[in-house]
């Protein structure tokens, strides 16, 4: 009984730290735990309270930063943190090429304008944990991988080409209020690096396979996993450089929470 | 945050020197002399050329490219528990690798390659050359402990750092090496095994992957980079 009146103190004291800790143009996300398709030792990960940006960073968005940070300007910027294709989807340093849709979401940004671009607006990039978290909900349930309807969608998706040029809030948003999660773009996470699908350590070779092996992936049972599959074969394959035309990103913030 | 936030307002001062171009005699007939402003070479009367096209991205004087790991401009902790940053390791050839101490598997003979690079070196060349271990676990790895690990395993030479960075430093000079990681259990992480030789002025030159691989390229890169 103590211990409950107790918890019900922390979750006040927590509720009213979200109330307070509530930015604008971002959701509350309530931590728990799940089995992600690929977590650490495949074992149930925890994740905490956080807040998560409801869109993705748009273009429009992206073009504002430049202009305030010039070191990630197109030609500006420096080739240890991009590729050659870093923001070619712009005229030049400050705008955008004609044919592109600033309600889009950025794309062409690697790993460090990404990360950079959380950190100047004092957030962070999500990590893998958290960013499944909140993508496994649906518009009603937080954990809808089971549901057949959920993966269908996001499978259809993967299919359609092109999505990067749609523009952010169209489609209908998750129970945690977050829009395209799936549906648009590939989003950057902190700690992509985390997922070693390259056997190149020998601790990670006989656990990995499972990412490899097609039987494990096809199977009817699995397909609630595919799409989570595609999304961490991708992962695996990014370097922090690259800039990929349906390769996004969004922020997150911590929450300061007295421990 | 404040860490972050003095990143983020560092940003303006980079390259300036854009439209700074320098102009040199096509046959140098002054030698080195350059101008500039365009011309003719009073020499031999032609038109000067501009040479900066290469270099023009150079951060002003500092004369780091744009491809250094010396941009990186994160904080780190030697095991001699001084404060410095990456850029302080210039001017020597750097051969670095991630690991941690408390590794029980990989990491051994990852620090064991690196030793077997050093014994197949002249002496003369690790004069011109600093041995980097970056810590991956940089919560654990104390630079206490990589003190000790270092008298440990006999890598205690001035030839040899060890680094305890943060845990957004690590992540993000991960990136810039390529280099995966991931944290398996409270003392273990699972990581790739990449060996990357810098030059002097921090450019990547060379990456050997694996454990126990043939390191005769590696050593073939280094001895070039420290020939001089």
């Amino acid at each position: 009984m103590k211990i409950n009146a107790f918890g019900l103190v922390v979750f006040c004291c927590v509720f009213q730290m979200f109330l307070f800790a509530q930015t604008e143009g971002m959701v509350f996300i309530e931590g728990g735990r799940y089995l992600p398709l690929y977590g650490r030792d495949s074992t149930v990960v925890e994740v905490n309270n956080f807040n998560m940006d409801i869109y993705p960073v748009t273009n429009k968005e992206f073009e504002q930063f430049v202009a305030k940070y010039p070191k990630w300007q197109k030609s500006k910027v420096i080739k240890l943190f991009s590729d050659g294709s870093y923001l070619s989807n712009w005229k030049n340093d400050l705008e955008l090429k004609d044919t592109e849709n600033p309600n889009s979401p950025v794309t062409y940004v690697s790993w460090f304008a990404a990360k950079d671009y959380c950190e100047c607006q004092g957030k962070r990039l999500p990590t893998v944990d958290e960013w499944e978290y909140v993508a496994m909900s649906d518009e009603i349930t937080k954990d809808a991988r089971v549901k057949p309807s959920y993966n269908e969608q996001i499978l259809a998706w993967y299919e359609a080409p092109r999505s990067n040029e749609n523009l952010i809030g169209e489609s209908p948003k998750n129970v945690w209020g977050v829009y395209d999660l799936h549906g648009l773009v590939w989003e950057w996470t902190l700690d992509f690096n985390s997922v070693l699908i390259t056997g190149e350590s020998r601790k990670d070779v006989d656990k990995d396979s499972n990412l490899f092996c097609g039987s494990a992936s096809v199977n009817a049972t699995d397909l609630m996993n595919y799409a989570a599959f595609m999304r961490y074969a991708i992962r695996g394959s990014l370097n922090a450089k690259y800039s990929m035309k349906n390769l996004g990103f969004r922020c997150v913030q911590d929450i300061n929470e007295e421990k | 945050m404040v860490l972050t936030l003095a990143s983020c307002n560092s940003n303006k001062s980079d390259k300036v020197s854009d439209e700074l171009a320098i102009y040199q005699c096509p046959m140098q007939c002054e030698g080195e002399k350059v101008y500039f402003e365009p011309g003719s070479c009073p020499v031999c009367k032609m038109d000067l050329q501009a040479v900066e096209n290469q270099n023009s991205k150079e951060v002003e004087d500092e004369g780091i490219s744009e491809e250094s790991i010396f941009n990186l401009t994160s904080k780190w902790h030697t095991e001699e528990g001084e404060e410095i940053q990456l850029e302080d390791l210039k001017g020597k050839t750097l051969v670095m690798v991630m690991i941690y101490t408390s590794c029980k598997a990989a990491c051994p003979r990852l620090v064991a390659d690196m030793r077997h690079i050093e014994s197949q070196l002249p002496k003369s060349n690790i004069e011109n050359l600093q041995f980097v271990l970056v810590s991956i676990d940089p919560k654990t790895d104390t630079p206490e402990r990589l003190k000790a690990f270092a008298i440990e395993n006999t890598m205690d030479g001035k030839q040899w750092t060890f680094l305890q960075g943060t845990e957004s430093s690590v992540q993000e000079f991960a990136n810039v090496l390529a280099v995966k990681y991931k944290k398996i259990s409270p003392i273990d992480f699972s990581h790739s095994n990449i060996i990357s030789v810098f030059n002097p002025k921090g450019e990547l030159i060379h990456q050997q992957e694996g454990l126990g691989v043939d390191n005769k390229e590696t050593v073939e890169a280094i001895l070039q980079l420290t020939q001089e």
